[in-house]
């Protein structure tokens, strides 16, 4: 990587959070905090963007729905209709009511997976991966927050103002 | 930020930091196994053993040496499936629609009662893989092409819903539990010590190291899977019991199954949920995190949907004698009156009156009273499906066929067995799983906890 990271240790989450508006005014660039637990605006101070992560599980879901139906629809309607009790299967349309449950699972089963998947995908969440740790206690009850810098003086100046701001600690 | 008043109960006792929370929850997986743990892992292999044997018998020598005859075609199989499927709904329930709901309370046990779902539906899986008699042509209800002309499963019948449900149930929960488990098995795994730990749990964790992007995207991912969940813990049980409600049989076919039976589940599910739990917390000394409160909030979902069930099991009766239809009005005079009275009474008894117990506050309170209770409802929900299931069947139309039904030590040493097929996994499951959802926990630490009340009743007198 060209351009390196100075890292500052949080041990609280409030503190790190207001943290963050007061290194931006600083011209700091901050990039990300790493933290034990979610922390209800962190997102946002930082400027991430919104995940669209729940408009693709809209959309492998509405993929299930139609693979349901067609395959329903293929199997029962068109490739072998059967007639069941005097109940024939001529139309989809007719038969629908007895294909909700199977439509509806298969349409849970696409959302949750599909989801999931690109989650671990698009988080380059999966086992075998190594993580990058900067502190052991990042997982447990400390915050690391990185600032993007260019050369050592930015880093120094950094890491100076991360502990004004009230980091315990910095690191490289 | 969200403010909680003091008058609430707190959710976390003693005074924890999100440091001591990790401790605690990496105690168990750090340390060594008691020897009550040992005893009970013992025990859970006998079990399991027992139900290898007996499945391994059956599956060899076929489907006779079980006590079903013609009229009596389904029993302890069936029943033990529909049981433990629905010991399951409770955990989704905690997991899903208490996140919905937006109930805290369900952050110290939500975890544990995913994994009690996950092993109760692989349970539930092995009986219906079982009562086939032929699980090497187990794959005969899933919809593929084959050699029997372009013969296709038929997408109208309830047991094709059921695979569809079961199975699209049992991925999801999982998928569910494995995505909240990641950060916790990160928390592990920065403080293991040995090699071992270390390389496992570098695996289980994925890599995850906690970037706000990573914890926004996991937040979506938990409240849309949780929206995912609400229905679909709802459409499984209703379409177990649809098996039921779309025969013919007297006593099945009733409109009142799906919702009657989704009460039950979560009834059932909860009573386990409290039996696992009052020993867990015990066992794991995590008396902290598990409080009465969390106790008393289950014991109050026992108490509603025991009272639905209730409701259910007489407005059956009611409807029976008001259809006019002679034979459903036989089936259930049959239940509760015929050679199987003492089952029907058995299951009123444990599932309609020692639920009331909980009106009392004293009684909900009390970690004795509650063990046994549920205990009560557990053997209770066994019973009501023992009794849908066997008393329907061995009357129905034709008094010639009529019979009575008694199960092998086959079938007993399934059922049995199966209690050893979910306690080795369960237990299994907490000594190297964090048997808390630390991570989500700790978001809470500084709103619920009792130092966190201490500290605003404190802040209130200035």
């Amino acid at each position: 990587m060209s351009t390196k990271m100075a890292y500052g240790v949080f041990d609280d989450d409030d503190v790190v959070l207001s943290a963050i508006p007061k290194l931006k005014e600083r011209k700091f660039k901050v990039t990300d905090v790493i933290s034990p637990f979610p922390i209800h605006g962190l997102d946002s101070a930082l400027g991430l963007k919104r995940t669209r992560i729940s408009i693709t599980a809209f959309m492998y879901g509405a993929t299930g729905t139609s693979l349901a139906l067609l395959m329903i629809w293929y199997m029962n309607i068109w490739d072998w209709p059967m007639d069941i009790g005097g109940k024939p299967s001529f139309a989809l349309y007719k038969n629908i009511a007895a294909f909700i449950p199977v439509t509806f699972e298969v349409t849970v089963l696409c959302a949750a997976h599909g989801m999931a998947i690109t989650f671990f995908l698009r988080s380059k969440l999966l086992p075998g991966v190594e993580p990058h740790v900067i502190d052991d206690r990042m997982a447990d009850d400390r915050f690391v927050m990185s600032i993007e810098v260019k050369n050592d003086m930015e880093k120094a100046a950094a890491h100076a103002a991360m502990k004004e701001v009230g980091a315990i600690y910095v690191k490289d | 930020m969200h403010y909680e008043s003091e008058l609430r109960e707190p959710l976390i006792l003693g005074d924890k930091t999100h440091h001591q929370i990790t401790e605690d929850v990496c105690r168990p997986i750090e340390g060594k196994a008691n020897k009550y743990w040992w005893m009970a892992f013992t025990l859970a292999s006998l079990a399991l053993l027992w139900w290898i044997i007996s499945v391994s018998y059956t599956l060899g020598t076929g489907l006779g040496v079980w006590g079903l005859n013609k009229t009596v075609g389904w029993a302890w199989d069936i029943t033990n499936f529909v049981w433990w499927v629905g010991i399951g709904h409770a955990g989704t329930l905690i997991s899903a629609i208490l996140l919905l709901f937006r109930q805290k309370w369900r952050l110290s046990i939500n975890r544990s009662a995913e994994a009690m779902t996950i092993f109760a539906v692989i349970c539930a899986a092995s009986f219906i893989v079982s009562h086939m008699g032929r699980p090497w042509v187990a794959y005969w209800p899933l919809p593929l092409p084959n050699q029997f002309g372009s013969l296709w499963v038929n997408f109208n019948s309830p047991l094709v819903w059921d695979v569809f449900a079961i199975s699209t149930y049992f991925s999801v929960s999982l998928v569910f539990w494995y995505t909240g488990l990641i950060p916790d098995f990160a928390a592990v795994r920065d403080r293991a010590k040995t090699k071992a730990a270390k390389f496992w749990y570098t695996v289980l964790s994925f890599g995850w190291t906690g970037t706000a992007k990573n914890w926004q995207r996991f937040e979506e991912v938990s409240l849309v899977l949780a929206g995912l969940s609400t229905p679909l813990v709802l459409s499984v049980h209703s379409v177990v019991s649809m098996d039921f409600a779309t025969s013919l049989v007297p006593g099945w076919h009733t409109t009142i199954f799906p919702p009657y039976f989704v009460a039950g589940a979560i009834f059932s599910g909860f009573a386990m949920v409290q039996t696992l739990l009052i020993i867990t917390r015990k066992v794991l000394n995590l008396e902290d995190y598990i409080t009465i409160y969390h106790i008393d909030m289950m014991n109050r979902i026992i108490l509603i949907t025991g009272s639905i069930v209730g409701v259910a099991y007489i407005t059956e009766f009611f409807i029976a004698w008001y259809s006019g239809v002679e034979y459903e009005q036989y089936a259930f005079i049959n239940r509760a009156t015929g050679p199987y009275w003492w089952a029907y009474w058995s299951m009123m008894t444990c599932n309609v009156i020692t639920p009331q117990l909980f009106w009392s506050g004293k009684l909900r309170t009390s970690v004795f009273a509650t063990f046994f209770i549920s205990i009560f409802v557990n053997i209770g929900m066994w019973f009501e499906r023992f009794v849908i299931i066997v008393t329907s069947l061995h009357r129905d139309y034709i008094p010639s066929s009529w019979t009575m039904y008694s199960p092998t030590w086959v079938e007993v040493g399934i059922f049995i067995g199966s209690l050893g097929l979910f306690f080795v996994p369960f237990l299994l499951f907490t000594r190297f799983f964090p048997v808390i959802a630390m991570s989500e926990l700790k978001t809470i630490v500084k709103t619920s906890s009792s130092q966190a009340k201490k500290k605003g009743a404190h802040h209130h007198e200035h």
